[in-house]
């Protein structure tokens, strides 16, 4: 730095550079920043010996305060159950039909049934639970239940599933398969009949007297169905596996049946009520009736 | 008539000595020709790189000014102190507190008005008023806020007068100031500073009781029950407002607010100031080379009283500057003096800088209406009443419900069994009123359409369906709307209507989702 000097205006000693008559100061570091900077290197070695710091073979060093950001993620799980204890225990305490009377719970559980249906349930019956009719799967929004649609009748599908293997409490039908059973004009007429049911073809004499003898024993003389059976209305618009004439013919010959998961042994069972309360709010949701004592009384036969 | 004051320095050694000062500072009698063409060259001192802090102790005063300022210091503090406290009846939905910021329930009451965030234009609406207002009080009375409203310089008043109050007056204060530290000097130190701790924590207290129930608030904090947030808030402005009332000062109009500079770039010649008139009192001379000499000397007589009295410690003779904030102090104190020795008041005054010479050449002065009333101040004065009239207009036609429509799209439409259709929506129902109210929901332009909810049942679905939303409150519905078969997909709007003679209603379009086939 040969041509260092000081620069009369200010005192301090420039770099000793010039360019075009323009020097440069060698000002000295503020004070204040270097004591910060200091102050940085005491807390980096601070630090490094509180938290985990030095990458070793295979793993860092863990530091004397023993941190983890995992362990932060187990501490926040578990405060988010703690949070949701109260709910939960609520939940236990009522029976399911009775949850429209208390109006925030009730809400409460729509809002974890929400969540756990995303987690659960969306894989057969889709994230807004409107189901396949490709792949049979049943929608939920809609006011046609197979098994029943007020919050007990929910529950107690959630709990035992439908068809599951293993599980005796199981909502359990079998419809026959016709394969063999009717020849072409007797299938066709058939067919006839169904639609007619619903409206959607004309009235078939022949078709009306094979369903009465074959098929009314389940699905009613009018089609109505039964939920004691699951066996499907044949009478409305809503067709599980399609309503065109080659959809019911194959239902018919060689019928497929869903299954569902009972999920008693799967999640526990405030959050079946939550999912309960989820479904029956997703617009289809009947009211419950007390079901007299005497089997005989026939709550179900809906119009 | 009053002595000069002894304990001022001499006009050239006001500056630190390698500092760079304005000529009229360093050579006192080329400040006596602010207009003269012939001003010398300005003086270069060595530089220093920061400018050390003169204290400002200024003296007291009475005058009208003075007692203006006093009214405007009770007024401003008395609003500031007082307004949490004051209550206002708005019924057993909606707190009783006249002022009040509602953070937590995003809600801000101003005595009969109720903002949501939603209207924060309002607020946004108030901001336009007050800058244009700031240029309109600029335009009419020149720093009319920096001299008298500024908190900032309410504030520093305050605590000036507790300067006054504990170590005396001007001559006091500097001896004490230069005194060593004794005893006496630190106890009075202490109390001061406790004094000053006590303002400053009054007012960030008063700060925190604007954002919660007052009475409330306070009783929680002295118990140690407040929000840690509260304490924070209270520390922090406590602090500041010792910081820059009690030892700032003057500095932060200086050197700290951007305010100034705007003004100094809003004033012209017309505008409104405190100025020196220089052709009247120019040359200075004490009374006693007056009467020697009566034809040379001009009406000022060098005493010094508008520098002591001034709160910013500036010399108003060397001409408008940034460190005047306008307060009049120093018009004050020279009319005294002018009083006393017998010469019309006004040395000092209020006037534009045109009125100055005009009056310098002789010529009758204008009525301040004319000085006040110019077209930019009328401008100003329409655009500010503008503003606000359609402010008030807003205010007075807006609606207390509120009504938007979210409909579901997965699934968009439902087959029901009878073949209907059904789609359903998320209705978010506002009620502002601080009551609960009933609500009447109908279905607009979708024939045939029944409407039933999360809490009506589709056994009792009808076209209209009624709701109750709490006081104050967003309810949430869920909505479900079903129409016959064959319905095609079209848009439709829901309608609000309020059950209460008011009637107010609200309305929000959307869109009823039909599978392809039944496109038109």
């Amino acid at each position: 730095m040969a041509n260092s000097r000081i620069d009369p205006a200010t005192g301090t000693e420039t770099v000793g550079h010039e360019w075009d008559g323009i020097e440069e100061l060698d000002t000295p570091m503020p004070r204040w920043w270097l004591w910060t900077f200091y102050l940085t290197i005491v807390f980096a070695i601070g630090y490094v010996i509180a938290y985990p710091a030095w990458p070793m073979v295979d793993r860092a060093t863990k530091g004397v305060l023993n941190w983890s950001s995992r362990g932060d993620l187990a501490r926040d799980m578990d405060a988010a159950e703690q949070a949701r204890t109260g709910v939960h225990e609520a939940l236990s305490r009522v029976p399911v039909e009775r949850l429209p009377d208390d109006s925030a719970l009730l809400a409460q559980a729509v809002a974890g049934g929400r969540a756990a249906f995303q987690v659960h349930c969306t894989q057969c019956h889709g994230s807004g639970g409107a189901g396949s009719q490709r792949l049979g799967y049943p929608n939920l929004n809609d006011d046609d239940w197979l098994w029943g649609g007020d919050l007990r009748a929910i529950e107690f599908t959630l709990v035992n599933g439908i068809r599951a293997p293993g599980h005796d409490d199981t909502r359990q039908s079998q419809m026959p398969p016709f394969e063999g059973v009717f020849d072409p004009v007797q299938m066709e007429a058939l067919i006839d009949h169904v639609l007619a049911l619903s409206g959607k073809a004309e009235n078939n004499r022949q078709g009306a007297q094979i369903f009465a003898d074959n098929c009314a024993a389940c699905h009613g003389e009018a089609g109505g169905g039964s939920r004691a059976l699951g066996a499907p209305r044949l009478n409305d618009a809503i067709w599980l596996r399609g309503s065109t004439r080659e959809d019911i013919r194959r239902q018919i010959l060689n019928p497929r049946m869903g299954v569902m998961p009972a999920w008693e042994n799967r999640l526990d069972p405030a959050t079946i009520r939550m999912l309960a309360a989820y479904v029956h709010s997703l617009g289809g949701g009947e009211d419950f009736i007390a079901k007299a004592d005497d089997p005989a009384v026939e709550v179900d036969d809906r119009p | 008539m009053t002595a000069p004051d002894p304990a001022d320095p001499a006009p050239g050694a006001r500056g630190q000595p390698d500092q760079q000062v304005s000529s009229a500072v360093a050579d006192p009698a080329a400040a006596t020709r602010r207009h003269d063409p012939h001003e010398p060259e300005p003086v270069h001192l060595p530089q220093s790189l920061v400018e050390k802090r003169a204290a400002v102790h200024n003296k007291r005063i009475d005058g009208r000014f003075r007692r203006f300022k006093w009214a405007v210091m009770l007024l401003t503090l008395g609003i500031y102190y007082g307004a949490p406290w004051l209550r206002w009846n708005r019924g057993p939905y909606a707190p009783d507190q006249a002022v009040l910021v509602d953070v937590a329930n995003r809600r801000f009451y101003m005595f009969g008005i109720e903002i949501w965030p939603h209207e924060f234009y309002f607020v946004a609406g108030l901001l336009v008023m007050a800058g244009l207002g700031l240029f309109l009080v600029t335009s009419a009375v020149g720093r009319a806020w920096c001299g008298y409203a500024c908190p900032q310089t309410v504030w520093t008043d305050l605590f000036q007068h507790v300067d006054r109050f504990v170590d005396g007056d001007r001559n006091a204060r500097i001896r004490l100031d230069a005194a060593p530290w004794t005893w006496g000097k630190v106890t009075r130190r202490a109390f001061k500073w406790t004094i000053y701790l006590a303002i400053g924590f009054a007012t960030g207290g008063a700060w925190v009781l604007y954002f919660a129930d007052a009475p409330t608030l306070w009783r929680d904090f002295f118990a140690g029950e407040a929000a840690p947030i509260a304490y924070v808030t209270v520390a922090i402005l406590t602090l500041m407002t010792v910081t820059l009332g009690g030892f700032m000062r003057e500095q932060v109009c200086i050197y700290m607010c951007p305010w100034p500079r705007i003004q100094t770039a809003m004033l012209d010649e017309k505008s409104l100031i405190v100025t020196y008139k220089d052709w009247r009192g120019e040359p200075r001379g004490s009374v006693k080379k007056a009467e020697k000499d009566p034809a040379h000397f001009g009406d000022c007589i060098d005493c010094r009283q508008c520098v002591a009295v001034c709160p910013t410690g500036i010399d108003i003779r060397e001409g408008p500057q940034i460190g005047c904030i306008t307060c009049a102090l120093c018009i004050d104190a020279c009319d005294r003096v002018m009083a006393d020795v017998g010469r019309p008041r006004g040395l000092i005054d209020y006037a534009t800088l045109e009125d100055c010479e005009a009056e310098a050449r002789g010529e009758a002065p204008r009525a301040p209406w004319r000085t006040i009333l110019r077209p930019r101040t009328i401008a100003y004065g329409l655009i500010w009443g503008a503003v606000g009239l359609s402010l008030l207009f807003a205010l007075g036609v807006r609606s207390h419900v509120g009504l938007t429509v979210s409909p579901d799209r997965n699934p968009p439409f439902m087959v029901m069994s009878d073949g209907g259709l059904r789609n359903s929506y998320t209705l978010k129902l506002r009620n502002m009123e601080s009551r609960p109210r009933g609500f009447r929901i109908t279905v607009d332009g979708l024939p045939g359409a029944v409407l039933w909810s999360d809490t009506v049942g589709r056994a009792d679905a009808a076209a209209a369906q009624t709701v109750t939303v709490p006081a104050d409150q967003t309810r949430t519905v869920r909505a479900y709307v079903a129409v016959p078969p064959g319905t095609t997909a079209q848009d439709f709007a829901f309608r609000l209507t309020s059950l209460d003679p008011q009637h107010e209603t609200a309305r929000a379009r959307t869109h009823f989702s039909a599978p392809a086939g039944n496109s038109p």
